[in-house]
């Protein structure tokens, strides 16, 4: 079996947001880690690789930096990285992104393709779907568990209220949720080997039917109309109180806003 | 594309087992504000098998037209049926504007049909409004008028950012539960429906359901809730929850929490508020030993009043609390229970 797992290179939002004067995102100030969820996909590959025998390549889109989490990745377990990065392929959208990603996978052979369902900076748990429509396989969200039988696979899929236990023929794209499993850890003799394999780099010229008109900032139907640090209310009253003055505070509170 | 084809607002109009969501109502709300900027109509688009007596609700609330797509194949949610249901509409009718909800259906769904048209998709909006494309005027650039403005959080809820799709239609987006407003039931109002079938054949993309497990659950809705007392991590243990518990019946109110509480397995994920939870804007929002990270103030910061008690006097919930006390909530809760109880009962 074949698996392309498809990764992310995030700044850890954790740690809070660094701005640079002009009110953009600093992200050379802040630290990056491989996206939560797409490790948790990651991991799902590897225990399917475990448990049925599978090679499992992880592709990466993003700056020439972004080789770091494909070289995690393989101290993890992976068998081949793929970092695919190009100027032109810069400010893409979820449409442009899943087009690349889309496009650098129609040359791998895969059984299964597994994704996070978000990336922590972007958010959106759109670029899976919109990759498994461009290659015209079905999409399973949310899985939870992941099992093999035949050429099926065989996953259960969560909802507000409820589960589904679904059957989709492979070749299928799954997103999963950090919620998933707990990643393994990386082993020093992964991490050895993974410092010295070889990182296979695609431009733009490496991937298979996509139109530049579908790339990049250009190939984006969405633009960012504004954007800016984040306008919060601010903060009331902040009293510290005994017990009792505490009550009455609150109580009182609660009148003055007809609560009670 | 000629984008002056495009007209109208849509929205589709989640059901569940052949109940209306409540998204589903509060699209067609923000739908009806946003068509009456543009001087057009609502229409709902409902999608599912034996769903066409919900149209009466859908009118009731607003819709102007509702676009009914009932077929077998479509009883239960599956993404590829539903992706042909609703690009097919939007190839049909042409809508300018389509809303999904973002729920665990809708951010599943709306990527797929996004994607299947080709048009932009702005996830997870809090806000929406007709607009001017770019907002300011550019020199050289011409500046389009009656654009659709998403806004939304980045960043883990640290930025925001306002989108538009000048170039594609329909401009679609997902749109947060529990942040825009159903417009109030008007009984008896009827709207135009239409039945519309482009056809469902299975094929590789259709995945089967073999089972579908309900989970058994008899909690309130937290974002149903006008009171809700929430508690994280500083609440100590499961046990002491009871404290919360007595407080939320004495106020009518509902028990929710963070979601610490929820990864230590004290509480289930369904009353967990936050990015990765529930967004709820309660008239009133009591924080309970809750620190205040980001993505928890995400899911609650649009309550009417955020009344925080946490002993740590630098934890973050005091940033965005109305009133904040530094103190024991091991003691305060009891007191203020037995208060309000007394208060209560003498009115």
């Amino acid at each position: 079996m074949k698996i392309v797992v498809c990764i992310k290179q995030v700044p850890d939002t954790k740690g809070g947001v660094k701005f640079n004067p002009d009110g953009t995102l600093d992200r050379g100030a802040m630290l990056t880690i491989m996206n939560p969820d797409d490790k948790a996909g990651l991991e799902a590959a590897l225990r399917l690789k475990d448990q049925y025998g599978a090679e499992v390549t992880v592709v990466t889109m993003g700056l020439p930096k972004a080789e770091e989490v494909l070289r995690e990745a393989m101290a993890m377990g992976a068998d081949k990285g793929i970092l695919v990065t190009d100027r032109v392929l810069g400010g893409a959208d979820t449409w442009a992104t899943s087009q690349t990603l889309a496009g650098a996978i129609r040359n791998l052979e895969y059984d299964l393709i597994i994704t996070g369902r978000q990336a922590i900076d972007g958010d959106t748990a759109q670029v899976g779907p919109q990759i498994s429509e461009h290659l015209g396989i079905p999409v399973i969200s949310y899985a939870q568990k992941i099992e093999i039988e035949g050429n099926s696979v065989i996953v259960e899929r969560q909802y507000d209220d409820r589960y589904h236990v679904l059957k989709a023929q492979m070749p299928c794209l799954i997103t999963a949720l950090a919620e998933l499993n707990e990643p393994r850890y990386m082993t020093p003799g992964g991490i050895f080997d993974a410092y010295d394999a070889e990182i296979t780099v695609w431009g733009r010229a490496d991937l298979k039917d996509v139109e530049d008109s579908n790339l990049g900032l250009k190939g984006s139907p969405t633009q960012i109309a504004k954007a800016s640090d984040k306008v919060r209310k601010g903060a009331g009253e902040k009293v510290t109180l005994d017990p009792t003055e505490a009550v009455n505070y609150i109580v009182d509170k609660l009148k003055v806003k007809h609560v009670i | 594309m000629n984008i002056q084809d495009y007209k109208g607002v849509f929205v589709f109009a989640q059901q569940v087992d052949n109940v209306l969501s409540g998204i589903a109502l509060e699209l067609v709300g923000k739908g009806k504000d946003l068509a009456k900027d543009l001087g057009t109509e609502v229409t709902a688009v409902l999608v599912g098998s034996g769903v066409g007596a919900l149209a009466d609700e859908l009118a009731e609330y607003g819709a102007d037209k509702v676009i009914v797509v009932d077929d077998p194949e479509l009883a239960e949610y599956r993404t590829e049926p539903y992706a042909h249901a609703l690009a097919s509409v939007i190839n049909e009718f042409k809508p300018e504007i389509f809303l999904v909800g973002a729920t665990a259906i809708g951010r599943d769904l709306g990527p797929r049909v996004s994607a299947r048209i080709h048009t932009g998709l702005t996830a997870d909006c809090t806000q929406l409004e007709i607009g001017d494309f770019p907002i300011n005027p550019i020199p050289g650039k011409e500046q389009l008028h009656n654009q659709l403005l998403m806004t939304r959080p980045a960043f883990g809820g640290n930025t925001i950012a306002t989108i538009a799709c000048p170039d594609f239609r329909p401009q679609m987006a997902t749109v947060r539960p529990g942040v825009m407003q159903k417009a109030p039931r008007e009984a008896g109002k009827k709207a135009v429906v239409v039945e519309y079938n482009p056809g469902f054949t299975p094929n590789n993309k259709y995945v089967e359901i073999l089972k579908v497990v309900k989970a058994v659950s008899d909690v309130a809705d937290i974002m149903d809730a006008k009171i809700l007392v929430s508690g994280g991590r500083g609440v100590g243990s499961p046990e002491n929850f009871k404290l919360l518990e007595d407080l939320a019946e004495v106020l009518g109110g509902t028990v929710s929490c963070s979601r610490a509480v929820v990864d230590a397995g004290w509480k289930p994920k369904d009353l967990q508020v936050g990015q990765t939870g529930k967004t709820v804007r309660p008239n009133v929002y009591f924080a309970i030993g809750i620190s205040g990270a980001i993505q928890h103030v995400a899911g609650m910061e649009e309550s009417d009043i955020i009344i925080a008690i946490n002993k740590d006097e630098t934890a973050p919930i005091f940033e965005v609390a109305d009133y904040g006390i530094v103190g024991d909530l091991n003691k305060i809760l009891p007191a203020l229970t037995e208060t309000l109880k007394a208060e209560i009962a003498n009115k």
